[in-house]
């Protein structure tokens, strides 16, 4: 049965060949002369005043927290999907349920307004 | 030339396997590659007729060697690495994205268990290497330490990543009538004498519509393109590439864009099945019988007709706005996903679609 995973492993290590080949290629053959105006961060004309890796948001940070749990519940899913058809009632009525609590989480969030983006 | 024939055989004399091996793999992989370049080429060229303008059509008949030149170009230009960056993840960057969107071809069939890799757990890869692309984007954005490509790169992130929840759902809407993670039984699960209303888009129409759109919205293509909203922060994360990276960032995208055209018959429109099929019983000859008992053509006209979507609502659609894009994502879509989730667990525990019928 693994073998069947051997042509995923050869896929990767053939684009990773095929993506340093390019970028390799890219170096050989492009001229190279690197002045302080072409190597400075892009900013509109401006000059860049300080670093660029500077404070953010803090709705993107709570953005990626939710998308751990959601996707951590999708992966919970995932095998109960593949085998629903076996599990019947009990399968249907567990996954309701799991569902429901998720619902109930999601709904908090939404009031708390963690949503928002205006 | 006479000397590159007679080196191309003695590496294939010398090496038999690997010669083998490599010539096997680089089979699937550069007609991604070739594809890749029509597609920009199509999609120049329907935008420009959409603007009633010709497109592309100096390089080569019709234009179709354009993308070629400006490959070719791109290669011949200079890589720019910006001082302030972080040289090794600057560059690992593009690998990133670039090598999981090839990987994940491994997995894509195109007939019945016509795939590189008949994996059992094939849609979990595809998932697993699709979230694996954001990885690229925020590196890119990190490493360039630049104001615009932080910015792209935290839009475009937070905004994959609330759409492939929404497409996780959708995912496992498909599993549950499937029951398989395999590709090719997940197509084979949509067969039956009723044709194409024996796909799974007629059940999960919702859950159809929702993938597709979260597919757009995943690619960071119009109208979801505020990671790169040019009037705002100019070309998001890649601002600072130049030459072959560019090309890689950009190889990466429109594979992206094909994989996310070839799911949407596979799970939702019977992949390679015949909208026909069981409506004619015939043998006529190999070339006409596939119209009505499926086949790879069928494939790749519906992938066709999603490539065609992509462009179609690029020059269709204003650019939505990024609080609008998070509300559509996590507001409308999600709890659309969960309550359908159930509704196709009903339908299955009642018996209302059948797989495979």
């Amino acid at each position: 049965m693994l073998t069947e995973y051997f042509p995923v492993l050869l896929f990767l290590a053939v684009s990773a060949v095929i993506g340093i080949a390019l970028i390799v290629i890219g170096n050989l053959l492009g001229p190279r002369k690197p002045t302080a105006e072409k190597a400075s961060p892009y900013e509109c004309g401006f000059e860049a005043f300080e670093d660029a890796r500077m404070r953010f948001d803090v709705r993107y940070y709570l953005i990626a927290i939710l998308f751990i749990i959601f996707d951590l519940e999708i992966a919970f899913v995932f095998p109960w999907a593949t085998v629903f058809g076996k599990l019947g009632m009990v399968g249907l009525v567990e996954m309701g349920m799991f569902l429901l609590l998720l619902v109930i989480g999601f709904v908090y969030v939404w009031k708390k307004g963690a949503l928002e983006w205006e | 030339m006479d000397s590159i024939i007679a080196a191309f055989h003695w590496f294939v004399s010398t090496f038999p396997t690997l010669s083998m091996a490599l010539g096997l793999l680089l089979l699937p992989l550069v007609p991604l590659i070739i594809g890749v370049a029509m597609y920009v080429w199509w999609e120049r060229k329907v935008i420009g007729w959409m603007h009633v303008r010709m497109g592309p059509n100096k390089v080569g008949p019709f234009g179709l060697a354009q993308t070629f030149a400006d490959v070719f170009k791109l290669l011949l230009k200079e890589v720019v690495y910006p001082a302030n960056s972080n040289k090794t993840l600057f560059l690992l960057a593009p690998l990133w994205a670039l090598i999981p969107s090839f990987a994940a071809w491994a997995v894509i069939p195109i007939g019945p268990n016509v795939a590189w890799s008949n994996a059992n757990a094939g849609l979990l890869f595809l998932l697993a290497m699709t979230s694996m692309g954001v990885y690229g984007i925020i590196l890119a954005g990190w490493a360039s330490n630049s104001r615009y490509a932080m910015l792209g790169a935290m839009r475009s992130a937070a905004q994959v990543v609330s759409y492939e929840i929404a497409m996780g759902f959708s995912l496992v809407s498909v599993l549950i009538l499937a029951g398989s993670l395999n590709l090719s039984d997940i197509v084979q699960a949509q067969a039956g004498g009723k044709g194409l209303f024996d796909w799974f888009w007629l059940p999960l129409l919702p859950m159809f519509v929702i993938y597709f759109v979260s597919g757009v919205a995943e690619t960071n293509r119009a109208p979801f393109d505020v990671a790169e909203g040019e009037s705002e922060i100019v070309a998001g994360f890649h601002v600072e590439y130049s030459g072959a990276p560019f090309a890689v960032f950009f190889l990466t995208e429109y594979a992206n864009m094909i994989l996310v055209s070839f799911l949407a018959p596979i799970l939702f429109l019977g992949g390679w099945l015949s909208p026909i099929q069981g409506w004619v019983h015939a043998d006529v000859a190999w070339y006409v019988d596939w119209i009505w008992k499926g086949g790879w053509p069928w494939l790749f006209l519906k992938v066709f007709f999603f490539a065609t979507a992509y462009v179609w609502f690029r020059a269709s659609f204003p650019r939505y706005r990024y609080d609008q894009i998070m509300r559509l994502g996590w507001k409308v879509f999600i709890p659309i996903t969960i309550v359908w989730v159930f509704v196709a667990g009903c339908m299955k525990y009642f018996g209302w679609v059948t797989a495979g019928a």
